[in-house]
């Protein structure tokens, strides 16, 4: 029973991050249609921006990472005004594969700068656990799933209550119409883009401690967020977290649960079978917002 | 500029448009038969990689440049082509018998894999297909007792009726299969069949109103597609002597869609020039970093740094790829001095979002 | 030869096609009319199946199509034109009156793999009977533009050409004339009516304009919010006390 909460909490803590990428992906996605694969190596870039920060320039911790999440933000923004406002207009696809090359090319930037060894940090709550009774959780897991809470619950005031996020709910549901009644379209794109990398970057905050940063971190975790995503229905902010906790706490649970048992990693496999099975059945998510063309 | 009159329907149906092409084509492969005489031994394996991976791509063009359905799972296609054959040969069964059986194999996965994403599109196709060859890459590595896992598995020598093959013999080997699949996939888009798959690229409404049966259409580009693929897997095997899982990663499914891409989609003289691309590109980085200051010329990322960017600089300066390209500058010299610069501009669409809220 | 009886289909608890019934005659020109939102399009897309009927039949030439799939249509001899233009756009013209050839194709996937001599016999028959709908229609200049160069109205008449390459028997023509000035409107009656005395095909026709229908057509069908309200010659539709309400709102 002990088990299967610190299993419990360390899956959601895992899907959270998983979840807070997924954000990302749906956020670019309803703001501008476009897929952005590159979301899991932004956030990567995000989490060595703290790493240089904290440990070669010693910066408090919390100092470093709301710079960290500024830089990425500026990261998005450029991104999005010289790579992607070229790609409007242009095939979906063409679009995924330049996201891919960023993709290739943030790695191995990374790689350039900062080497290939895995590389972390040490934050104040590093090692430390709180008990419950006979359930030990590790502080970290605790301080991500708290973190994700309140930006989930930032991020509903912001689109609910502030005049730039009605804007970007309605340019995302009709980019033509939100134009017409002057909402600027450009500029909403762009903070769409600023926003996604800005949680790109403390999903990779908030992951360093679970789990050391290498430049290839984003690639694989992108796919499991994109997973997230669609498992949410790829157009909900709200499916996006619950696809994130689903895939965290489906692949901590095989992990533990069955490898051990049939000798043979099924973790492994689990979620891109998750996300086969969801695509085949239900393509268009739990959370459905796709629908045929019209002639 | 040449016109070519044509004074019969054969001439529009002919592979060639003239004799004139028809001698370019006849002198290209001359050259390319007198290769390995002249050349060392380098050259002759870099060419021969230039074959399979244009197989490959050829499978791959066919499905992306020409159905209009995107794969980013295409390694898995390899790896079973390849994994398929290796374990065949190993079990005796020759290689005649081997290779058309793991190309049937990879064409009925493939019929599987578009009998799954029967209600699938675009970017979700795309997504779907990198999930199956993740798995796909994953049994490869887990199911040790078959394929060797992270091991690795030693394929045969290449023979050929009981002959063995040298790295020369099979350059010509490969050539010869490179062409009967180009020959093979040209006459498929010349016929009714081909023009089925384009007619689902373009519009799958219109395709649907002229009688085009779609999951049959799609389930055909697949099955051709993988079938071809899984054949450069082959090839690839002996080519490669010991087949490790991480060949066929994701990377390897991306290389591949780059290899089309940087080619040019739509046009199959475009899988060459992506085929040469890919391959040279190594070499070319490895030259490079001789003349780089060492600084910047050790750096290990050069090569994927390059990939990614020149993707990008493609995508967003040529779309239709080098082969997009090779005509402009045909058209430019052809017509001069009137070619202008919007003779073949590019269609842009404004965003149609297909979604509901 | 084609009849529709009770047809109905809801969206989502919208009915967009509420009980209509009809019948075209062979060789007639049969035109359906109605504001906008009237379910005519959709009446059109039910008949080329792209949506399920939900209630009532569709029968073609004695044969129940009610439930046929949407590529099974074309084989029954029903060829279509869309509203906003369905062309296969990176093709040229004449690969986009090849591709509507494929239901007469009697090669398979192997031959045309092999390129056999009966697919190039058959490629060379295609390339004439395409010359045919061609010079029907006076396409000739453009036949090897790419469809992304060619000025709408020209569109218009290469997706009709590529209807006529189906050798349909019934023709459904979705708002024939919209995006088109009034001289290519004009052109354009003068090949529908010629596809009609000469072609001998059927036309079902959506359509708005109805100086077109007036001219064209021996029978008219309105609808309005999805009911048909009048049937019968165009003059006396469009003189119909229903009809003119439904225009002109209530």
């Amino acid at each position: 029973m002990e088990t299967f909460f610190q299993l419990l909490i360390s899956g959601i803590a895992q899907g959270c991050v998983y979840g807070l990428v997924a954000i990302g992906f749906v956020l670019i996605y309803k703001a501008t249609e476009m897929v952005n694969f590159a979301q899991g190596d932004i956030m990567m870039l995000g989490a060595f921006f703290t790493i240089t920060l904290i440990n070669y320039l010693n910066w408090n911790y919390f100092l470093a990472i709301i710079v960290a999440i500024l830089a990425m933000a500026v990261v998005g923004l450029v991104l999005e005004r010289v790579l992607l406002r070229r790609m409007i207009g242009e095939s979906p696809f063409a679009i995924l594969m330049v996201t891919i090359g960023l993709g290739f090319v943030l790695r191995s930037v990374v790689g350039m700068i900062w080497g290939h060894n895995p590389r972390s940090i040490v934050t104040p709550y590093t090692d430390q656990s709180l008990q419950f009774g006979a359930v030990v959780f590790p502080v970290a897991d605790v301080v991500v799933v708290a973190a994700t809470v309140v930006l989930c619950g930032l991020t509903f005031l912001f689109f609910r209550y502030t005049r730039f996020g009605v804007a970007m709910q309605a340019a995302s549901q009709n980019q033509l119409a939100a134009y017409y009644v002057g909402i600027p379209v450009k500029r909403v794109v762009a903070a769409s883009w600023a926003l996604a990398a800005a949680l790109a970057a403390i999903a990779g905050v908030l992951l360093l401690p679970l789990k050391s940063a290498y430049p290839e971190v984003g690639l694989v975790l992108g796919i499991k967020a994109f997973a997230a995503a669609i498992v949410g229905g790829f157009g909900s902010l709200p499916g996006a977290m619950i696809g994130g906790l689903v895939i965290g706490l489906v692949e901590i649970f095989t992990k533990y649960g069955i490898d051990g048992r049939v000798g043979f990693s099924v973790s492994d496999t689990s979620v891109y079978v998750l996300l086969l099975v969801m695509l085949i059945v239900r393509p268009s998510g739990i959370f459905a917002s796709m629908q045929r063309k019209k002639v | 500029m040449r016109f070519v009159l044509k004074t019969d329907y054969h001439r529009d149906v002919d592979l060639f448009r003239d004799k004139v092409q028809l001698g370019w084509y006849a002198a290209l492969i001359i050259f390319v038969l007198c290769v390995p005489i002249f050349t060392g031994k380098y050259v002759e394996s870099q060419l021969t990689l230039v074959f399979l991976w244009s197989i490959a791509g050829a499978g791959l063009m066919i499905l992306v440049g020409y159905t209009g359905l995107i794969s980013l799972g295409h390694a898995a296609f390899l790896s079973v082509g390849a994994y398929t054959h290796a374990i065949f040969l190993d079990l005796g069964v020759p290689p005649f018998v081997s290779i058309p059986l793991a190309m049937l194999f990879c064409g009925a996965l493939g019929v599987v894999v578009s009998i799954a994403a029967l209600r699938m599109t675009g970017i979700y196709l795309a997504i779907a297909t990198l999930a199956f060859a993740m798995i796909v890459e994953k049994i490869v590595k887990n199911w040790s007792s078959v394929t060797g896992g992270n091991a690795g598995f030693r394929v045969a020598p290449p023979e050929l009726f009981g002959w063995e093959l040298n790295s020369t013999s099979y350059y010509y080997v490969c050539l010869v299969v490179l062409l009967v699949v180009m020959l093979c996939v040209i006459n498929l888009l010349r016929a009714p069949t081909g023009r089925a798959f384009i007619a689902v690229r373009d519009s799958e409404i219109s395709a649907q109103a002229t009688g085009i049966n779609l999951i049959q259409t799609k389930a055909l580009a697949f099955a051709v597609s993988a079938a071809l693929t899984g054949l450069a897997g082959t090839l690839l095997a002996y080519q490669w002597h010991y087949l490790f899982p991480d060949s066929f990663s994701m990377i390897t499914s991306i290389k591949l869609l780059m290899l089309v891409i940087i080619g040019g989609l739509g046009s199959m003289s475009g899988v060459i020039f992506g085929a040469i691309f890919m391959t040279l590109l190594p070499d070319g980085i490895a030259t490079l970093r001789d003349w780089l200051p060492d600084a910047i010329g050790n750096l290990p990322g050069l090569e994927p740094f390059t990939f990614g960017l020149l993707l990008i600089l493609f995508l967003i300066f040529e779309p239709r790829g080098i082969s997009g390209r090779w005509k402009k500058i045909r058209l430019f010299f052809g017509q001069f001095p009137l070619y202008r610069n919007k003779t073949l501009r590019r269609q842009r669409s404004f965003l149609r979002t297909e979604r509901v809220h | 030869m084609f009849e529709v009886s009770e047809l109905s289909k809801n969206f989502g608890g919208v009915t967009a096609v509420d009980k209509v019934s009809f019948s075209v005659a062979e060789g007639e020109i049969f035109s359906i009319m109605g504001p906008n939102g009237a379910g005519k399009t959709t009446l059109l897309n039910l008949i080329s199946r792209f949506y399920d009927v939900d209630a009532g039949t569709i029968r073609f030439d004695g044969q129940d199509i009610t439930r046929v799939s949407p590529h099974e249509i074309a084989r029954f001899g029903i060829a279509r034109t869309f509203q906003n233009i369905e062309l296969f756009e990176r093709e040229t013209v004449l690969q986009n009156l090849l591709i509507a050839h494929y239901i007469h194709r009697k090669t398979n996937v192997i031959s045309d793999l092999l390129f056999l001599p009966r697919v190039r016999r058959q490629e060379v028959q295609f390339r004439k009977e395409v010359e045919d709908i061609v010079d029907l229609l006076h396409l000739q200049r453009y036949r090897e533009q790419y469809i992304h160069a060619l000025p709408f109205g020209v569109r218009k008449l290469v997706e009709l050409a590529r209807a006529l390459c189906l050798r349909p028997k019934l023709l459904l023509l979705d708002e024939p004339s919209s995006g088109l000035n009034p001289e290519e409107s004009e052109d354009l009656s003068y090949w529908i009516e010629d596809i009609n005395k000469e072609v001998g095909i059927t036309i079902l026709m959506v359509e708005h304009d109805m100086n077109l229908i007036g001219q064209l057509s021996n029978r008219v069908l309105a609808l309005a919010s999805g009911r048909s309200i009048a049937l019968g010659s165009p003059m006396k539709v469009k003189d119909h006390p229903d009809v003119i309400s439904a225009y002109l709102g209530t």
